[in-house]
C-alpha cells in the first residue's frame, strides 16, 4: 500500500501552513493537560446524552463516539474547490433523479443500463412522472469525500436519502471551543453553527406552493430505538420545530396533520429521518407501525413536500456511483470538479476478471450495503475470507463494485501512546433550496481509531473531530 | 404543542414525583420499624407500605410476606414492578429521551444524572445505612429535577403540564397515606393517644416532610384530627389534597386561557376544589373519612383521565 499523505506534515515531513499554529501548540501543550481535556470532552459528551445505538449489540444499547480533540484544518483554497465541486454534484444529482422518474433522457442516451434502475429495489415506481415541489429531490444531502493527495480529494460515496451526522459537527465544534478557546484565538476558523438556520431556511423555501401562510415544517424521526434519535432530537430542537414520529401525524382529504394538544394542526413540508420503506403502509411496507397511512397520496397531491423525496437511493446507489462522472457531464456539460474513486463493476465481465485476479489489493464493496458491512478489504484479509468473499462475489458479480485500497490521508491524533497519524474522511452537508444551495464551511471528519485501520465507520470503532476550515 | 409530547411531559413529572413519594414511605417505615416492638404494636408496617404505595395485589402476586427485604426490593429496585423507584426513574428517563427538545439542559441533566447514577446501584443496598443513602439521593433526585423545571422552564403549555403531572401525582399520593392510616386518625373519644399513636401520626407527618410544619401551624402536640387536617385542608401546606388542587386549578387555568378554550378537565377540578375550599373537618369526620379519601381518589382518577382526552391522546 502506498505510503499515507498526513493532512499536517505532508510527504516530506515539512510541516503544511493550515497546520503550522496547530503544531506550534501541540509542541508547546503539556500531554497531560491534552489528557485532562480529552477526559472532560468525553464527560460533556456522555452527560449530553449524545449517544448513538449500535444495531445488534444487546449489552451497549446507547454508546458514545469516540471524539479526538485534535481538529483536522483545511485551507480557504482547499474548502472553495471542494465546494464548487459539492455544488455541481448536488445540481447533477437532482438533475439526474428528476431525469428517472420523468424522460428518462439519461437511459435512452445509454449515460447509465436500465437494468441498474429499474431493477433496483430503492427505484420507487410511485414516483415515475410525479412532480415534486420545486422540481427538488435532495435537499439534504452528505457527500462523502477522501483525500490521497495534497491536491486529489475523491467523492467515496453519495448519500442522498437520510443522511446524517451533522449533529456531530456541530457538537464537535461546541465543546471545541469550550475546551479550547486558546487555540481558536491563534486560528481564524470559518464559524458552522448557522447550519441550524440555513436548513430552514432550506426547509420552508421547498414548502408546496398550495400551503397557506408561513409553512409549517416538522422533522420525522423512527422514534428512540433509531440510532440517530439523538440527531434528529438534537436538530428539531435547534430549528425549533416538532419532533414527530408516525404516530403524531395522520392524513385527511390528503392533507397532513399533527395531532396537538390544541387540536390538528396543517404540516407542510416534512423533514423525514426515515427511510422510504417506513413512511407510509399503504404505499410500502404494511408492516411499518413507524409511518404515516396515506402519506403518499398527500405527497403525490403535492400538498406537501418531503425532504429528502422519495426515491432519491437510485443516486446514492454504490452500482449508480461508477457512473456519477458521466450523469454530470450529461446534465450540466461540465467535467467534473471532484473525481470519483477508480471503481471496478463487477458486472461488466472484464472488470470482474481484473476484480477476481486482484482481491488481495482491493477493497470490494456490496452495492447496497452501508455503514461498513459486507465489504472485503484485500490486504487487511486472510486467504480464508477472502476465498469465501470470492465464492460470494462469483455468484452474485452484479452486487458488487471494488475499487483499489486507498491510503486516505491521515491526521494527527490522540492515541494512548500520545499523538499519531490516522486515517481520515469528511462528510460536508449540502442543502438544496428552491433558492440555491447552501454549504455550511466545515462537515463531519470520521477517524479510524485503531493504527493503520481505513474503515472510519462509527458502527466499527470509528471516532469524530471537528473539522476546520480557515478564513481566507 | 403536540400531543404526545404534553403527553410525556406530564408522566415525566408524575414518575419522578412518585419516585419521592416511594423513597419517604420507605424511609417512614423504616424509621418506625426500628422502634421497639412494644412501642409500634403488632401491626405490619411493612404491609401498610405496600398498601401505601398501591400495590398490594402486584406485591402479593410475587411475594407471600410483606417484610423487609421484600417490601424493599419491590418497591425501591425491583424491575417486576413498574412503580417501583428504579422503574420509575427508567419510565421518567425513557419519556425525557423522547421529548429531548421540550427540556432544558438542566432538567435533561437531572434526569439522566439520575439515571447513570442509578446504575451505581445496581439492584439493592448492601446495608440499613447504603439504603437510607439511598433514599435521601432518590429524593434529592426529584428536587433537583423540580427545581430545575422550576427555574429553567418557559412559562408556557410544556411548563403547566409538567406541573399539572406533579400535583395530580401528589395529590393521589397523599390521599393513599390518608387511606391507609385513615383509622389512626379518627378523633377518639376516650384516650387521647398513647405512644404508638404518636409515632404512627409522626410517621405520617414525616412521609410529606409537615412535622415541623405541623407545629408551626397548630402549636400544639400531635392530635390526630389536626393531622388529617392538615393533610387535606390546609391550603398553606404543600402536600395537602387543597394545596395540590390549588395548583391543579391554576395550571389547567393557564392552559385554558393559552389555548382559549375551557373544557371539562377546568369545570372538574374547580368542583373538586369548591368541594375541598367549602370542608370543615368536624363535617368530613362526620359523613365518614374513609368514604371521603375513598371519593376523593375516584375523583382524582377522573381528571387524570379527563385531562388525558381533552389534551394528551
Amino acid at each position: 500500500m502506498p505510503v499515507a499523505f498526513d493532512e499536517m506534515k505532508g510527504t516530506d515531513g515539512a510541516v503544511r501552513p493550515a497546520y503550522s499554529e496547530l503544531s506550534n501548540w501541540l509542541s508547546e501543550v503539556r500531554p497531560d493537560v491534552l489528557d485532562y481535556r480529552r477526559r472532560e470532552a468525553e464527560l460533556v459528551f456522555r452527560r449530553i446524552g449524545i449517544t448513538f445505538a449500535v444495531y445488534g449489540e444487546a449489552d451497549a444499547q446507547e454508546r458514545l463516539i469516540p471524539f479526538d480533540v485534535i481538529p483536522r484544518i483545511l485551507a480557504a483554497s482547499e474548502w472553495t474547490t471542494l465546494t464548487r465541486g459539492l455544488e455541481q454534484r448536488v445540481k447533477a444529482i437532482n438533475l439526474y433523479i428528476k431525469d428517472i422518474y420523468g424522460k428518462r433522457e439519461c437511459l435512452r442516451a445509454g449515460i447509465v443500463p436500465e437494468d441498474l434502475v429499474f431493477q433496483n429495489p430503492v427505484f420507487r415506481p410511485e414516483m415515475n412522472g410525479q412532480k415534486v415541489p420545486h422540481g427538488i429531490y435532495v435537499h439534504v444531502a452528505g457527500i462523502d469525500i477522501v483525500r490521497v493527495d495534497a491536491d486529489t480529494f475523491y467523492v467515496l460515496e453519495d448519500n442522498a436519502r437520510t443522511p446524517s451526522g451533522v449533529s456531530y459537527m456541530l457538537e464537535n465544534r461546541e465543546i471545541m471551543m469550550r475546551l479550547f478557546p486558546e487555540l481558536f484565538a491563534r486560528h481564524r476558523v470559518a464559524p458552522v453553527d448557522n447550519y441550524p438556520d440555513e436548513l430552514l431556511a432550506t426547509l420552508q423555501s421547498v414548502a408546496p406552493s398550495s400551503s397557506p401562510g408561513e409553512p409549517t415544517v416538522v422533522l420525522m424521526t423512527p422514534g428512540v430505538y433509531n440510532s440517530a434519535y439523538y440527531e434528529h432530537s438534537f436538530l428539531a430542537d435547534k430549528l425549533g420545530i416538532e419532533l414527530v414520529e408516525g404516530r403524531d401525524l395522520f392524513v385527511k382529504n390528503e392533507i397532513v396533520y399533527m395531532r396537538t394538544t390544541q387540536g390538528p394542526k396543517r404540516v407542510d413540508v416534512i423533514y423525514r429521518r426515515i427511510d422510504d420503506d417506513f413512511i407510509d403502509p399503504l404505499a410500502f411496507r404494511p408492516d411499518s407501525a413507524l409511518g404515516v397511512p396515506g402519506l403518499m397520496s398527500a405527497y403525490q397531491a403535492g400538498n406537501v413536500t418531503l425532504a429528502n423525496a422519495v426515491g432519491t437511493g437510485i443516486a446514492d446507489d454504490k452500482a449508480v456511483y461508477s457512473y456519477m462522472p458521466d450523469i454530470v457531464k450529461f446534465f450540466l456539460g461540465e467535467e467534473p470538479i471532484l473525481k470519483n474513486v477508480p471503481t471496478w463493476r463487477c458486472r461488466e465481465e472484464e472488470h470482474l476478471s481484473y476484480v477476481l485476479d486482484n482481491l488481495e489489493q482491493l477493497v470490494v464493496k456490496e452495492v447496497h450495503g452501508s455503514g461498513g458491512y459486507g465489504m472485503l478489504i484485500g490486504p487487511s484479509a486472510d486467504k480464508a475470507t477472502i476465498a469465501a468473499f470470492r465464492a460470494k462475489l462469483k455468484s452474485a458479480p452484479k452486487n458488487f463494485i471494488a475499487q483499489p485500497t486507498l491510503a486516505l490521508s491521515t491526521c494527527p491524533t490522540c492515541v494512548d501512546s500520545g499523538l499519531a497519524p490516522r486515517h481520515v474522511d469528511l462528510r460536508p452537508f449540502v442543502l438544496t433550496g428552491r433558492d440555491r444551495v447552501r454549504i455550511v464551511p466545515g462537515g463531519l471528519t470520521r477517524v479510524a481509531m485503531k493504527a493503520g485501520s481505513l474503515v472510519v465507520n462509527s458502527s466499527q470503532g470509528g471516532g469524530t473531530k471537528d473539522t476546520w476550515v480557515l478564513a481566507g | 404543542m403536540l400531543s404526545r409530547t404534553a403527553d410525556n411531559l406530564y408522566w415525566l413529572a408524575r414518575y419522578v414525583e412518585r419516585a419521592e413519594y416511594l423513597a419517604r414511605i420507605l424511609e417512614a417505615t423504616q424509621r418506625l420499624t426500628a422502634l421497639p416492638l412494644d412501642t409500634v404494636g403488632e401491626s405490619n408496617e411493612w404491609e401498610s407500605a405496600v398498601a401505601t404505595a398501591g400495590c398490594a395485589n402486584s406485591f402479593y402476586a410475587i411475594y407471600d410476606e410483606a417484610n423487609e427485604e421484600n417490601v424493599t426490593d419491590f418497591l425501591a429496585f425491583s424491575i417486576d414492578n413498574p412503580s417501583s423507584i428504579r422503574s420509575c426513574f427508567e419510565v421518567a428517563r425513557t419519556n425525557a429521551r423522547a421529548v429531548r427538545t421540550a427540556l432544558t439542559m438542566e432538567m435533561w441533566d437531572a434526569i439522566n444524572g439520575t439515571w447513570l447514577e442509578l446504575k451505581r446501584y445496581g439492584n439493592g443496598p448492601t446495608s440499613r445505612e447504603e439504603f437510607s443513602r439511598y433514599l435521601r439521593w432518590v429524593q434529592e433526585s426529584s428536587l433537583r429535577f423540580d427545581g430545575s423545571a422550576y427555574r429553567t422552564m418557559l412559562r408556557n403549555d410544556a411548563y403547566w403540564f409538567t406541573r399539572l403531572g406533579i400535583y395530580l401525582e401528589r395529590a393521589d399520593n397523599t390521599a393513599r397515606i390518608l387511606d391507609v392510616k385513615y383509622h389512626m386518625l379518627l378523633p377518639a373519644q376516650e384516650h387521647v393517644g398513647g405512644p404508638l399513636d404518636y409515632f404512627q401520626w409522626a410517621a405520617i407527618l414525616r412521609s410529606v416532610s409537615a412535622l415541623t410544619s405541623y407545629h408551626w401551624v397548630y402549636r400544639e402536640s400531635l392530635k390526630p384530627w389536626l393531622v388529617a387536617d392538615l393533610l387535606i385542608l390546609k391550603e398553606e401546606m404543600p402536600r395537602s389534597l387543597a394545596s395540590c388542587y390549588e395548583n391543579i386549578v391554576r395550571y389547567l387555568d393557564d392552559i385554558g386561557s393559552a389555548y382559549g378554550r375551557q373544557g371539562p378537565s377546568q369545570r372538574l377540578a374547580r368542583g373538586i376544589r369548591t368541594r375541598l375550599q367549602n370542608s370543615r373537618m368536624d363535617g368530613i369526620f362526620q359523613n365518614g373519612l374513609h368514604e371521603f379519601i375513598q371519593e376523593f381518589i375516584a375523583d382524582n382518577n377522573r381528571i387524570s383521565q379527563t385531562v388525558t382526552q381533552q389534551y394528551l391522546a
